[in-house]
């Protein structure tokens, strides 16, 4: 049963030796050059499998994977029952809130600790699942470096997603992110990555002064 | 009691662009309808891209006479004009200040109130008057931006963009670099439909972001090494437009908007174009690009937004009217929206 239509896959709701599983599928896309195409669904799909498991071994909570396909590009996953961190950060209490971003900037230091980019972070691809345990998801983008460059801009899509889709609550949220991540990943280094951050932003058309 | 209705007459909002390499004058009126658009563009010797002291000359030089023609389009006066539109940014310094100046002494010999517009929201708003979008997710592609922006609670809120140059910076840049004329798109894209054979090159998104730079590089260092111009535009096109596809599918899908609008001078890309409205089947939404004649800079999406802003009450003092060469999109409060 197709559960969801992402932007890179489809999400297929099935049942696999009697458990519940996502087959997320990296359908062609017509609008691309075949040659572009393939090559992209294919390390995609390589890339995520690879990097789910090593979050998952860092201790951020990704989704078990029971089966990749590369050729035929596909991942069949563990069904994370939760809600999107998109459809209920801003209806949570303030309080609440920041706890919530408080522990996802954990996770984001967590990540970058152990070497691992996460390359698409907004509020769609997390999953507030049971026993409020945070699921990363979507790893199609993920990467393994260490460079401040690539974590300042993991933290700065991070950033434009709270402020494009809860600018009601991007100050708090953010500031709570960068708390969480900076319990994980030292003083020093959180500071260097904020910095860049800043610089990222500067880089961008028509900021700064 | 008979209630006899007044047709109450339309606004008329006389708007001047003056941002890059074109200026132009326009007269819309609150119906929409748009009763002259007359635009002239700078053009750089190949080799070379815009000079912006230069670009500001040309217009300084050739202004009188598409107001000439603006005046001579016209069967109204100028003082049947509400107001004085003009582009107070982003833009280039010299000619920003070029076509401000002109505005302000519009301003003052008509005595009409001077509306200062940001360029960008010119080229969204003239794009959704054109092709009848209400809340779109915006693709803005075009010299000074590369955006993919939605609407929310009054401003316009960017989802994603370039993290570098812009898609018509690489277009532009890349078409002075393989002395091809200025500006680049055109040229490029009647290139690249000639080529066959795809070179591969750099494809770097980020999230909903893209970073051109790279591919900047990677695409000139293809030509240098030999490979034909046609197969190195037709390569560097699927690639750059690829990598925006992606984002925009993507900021798609996170937005749950029900129309994709493109606008901005690289809209006329057919390639673009298709890519775009193949998404936007994809998801069962509706794609609208802006008309050809639109999507270039042009003085009738500064009088558009003008009549939009003037009627939300935004004016300003001519001796406050500074024009602001950085201004972001997201920063602009839209109060008629």
């Amino acid at each position: 049963m197709l559960m969801k239509k992402g932007a890179e896959a489809n999400l297929y709701l099935e049942d696999w030796y009697g458990l519940k599983v996502i087959k997320k599928v990296r359908v062609p896309k017509p609008y691309r050059l075949s040659q572009i195409d393939n090559e992209i669904r294919r390390s995609r799909t390589v890339h995520e499998a690879q990097i789910m498991s090593d979050a998952k071994r860092a201790g951020v909570p990704t989704p078990i994977i029971y089966l990749i396909d590369v050729k035929r590009t596909f991942i069949v996953m563990e069904y994370v029952q939760g809600q999107r961190v998109k459809e209920i950060l801003n209806l949570l209490s303030s309080k609440d809130r920041k706890t919530l971003c408080r522990r996802i900037g954990m996770l984001i230091g967590q990540l970058h600790e152990e070497g691992i980019i996460h390359g698409d972070l907004t509020t769609s691809n997390m999953i507030l699942g049971q026993n409020e345990k945070i699921f990363f998801i979507d790893f199609g983008l993920a990467e393994h470096s260490v460079e401040i460059e690539k974590r300042g801009v993991d933290i700065h899509l991070m950033k434009r997603a709270l402020e494009s889709t809860h600018y009601p609550h991007a100050k708090e949220c953010f500031t709570s992110i960068i708390a969480g991540y900076t319990i994980k990943v030292t003083n020093k280094k959180a500071e260097e990555v904020v910095k860049r951050v800043r610089e990222i932003i500067q880089r961008g058309r028509y900021s700064g002064t | 009691m008979i209630h006899q209705s007044i047709p109450e007459k339309p606004l008329i909002c006389l708007g001047i662009e003056s941002t890059a390499h074109t200026v132009g004058v326009a007269l819309v009126s609150s119906k929409g309808e748009i009763l002259t658009n007359v635009n002239a563009a700078y053009t750089a010797p190949i080799g070379q891209g815009i000079h912006p002291r230069e670009a500001a000359q040309h217009h300084c030089e050739v202004i009188p006479t598409v107001l000439r023609r603006v005046i001579d389009n016209l069967d109204i006066g100028l003082d049947a004009v509400d107001c004085i539109a003009f582009s107070s940014g982003p833009g280039l310094g010299p000619v920003l200040r070029t076509g401000a100046t002109f505005a302000r002494a519009l301003a003052l010999w008509l005595e009409k109130p001077l509306v200062p517009i940001h360029h960008a929201i010119g080229h969204i708003e003239i794009a959704c008057l054109m092709t009848g979008a209400e809340d779109p997710l915006v693709l803005l592609v075009s010299g000074g931006h590369t955006s993919i922006a939605a609407f929310g609670d009054w401003f316009w809120r960017i989802y994603g963009e370039t993290e570098d140059i812009t898609l018509g910076n690489l277009l532009d840049v890349f078409a002075r670099e393989a002395g091809l004329s200025f500006p680049g798109g055109a040229v490029i894209e009647n290139l690249a439909k000639k080529g066959k054979n795809y070179i591969d090159l750099p494809y770097v998104v980020k999230g909903n972001d893209v970073s051109y730079s790279g591919l900047l590089t990677a695409a000139l260092k293809r030509l240098e090494e030999g490979h034909a111009i046609e197969d190195v535009c037709f390569s560097m096109q699927e690639i750059a437009f690829s990598m925006l596809t992606e984002a925009t599918e993507r900021a798609l899908v996170h937005t749950e908007r029900k129309e994709v609008l493109v606008t901005g001078g690289v809209a006329a890309n057919e390639r673009l174009k298709n890519m775009i409205v193949s998404i936007s089947r994809d998801h069962g939404v509706e794609a609208y690009v802006v008309p050809k004649e639109y999507s270039g800079d042009n003085g009738a999406q500064i009088a558009w937004t003008g009549i939009l802003a003037f009627q939300s009450g935004i004016r300003v003092d001519v001796d406050k009217s500074f024009v602001k060469p950085k201004w972001r999109l997201d920063q602009v409060r839209i109060p008629w929206r």
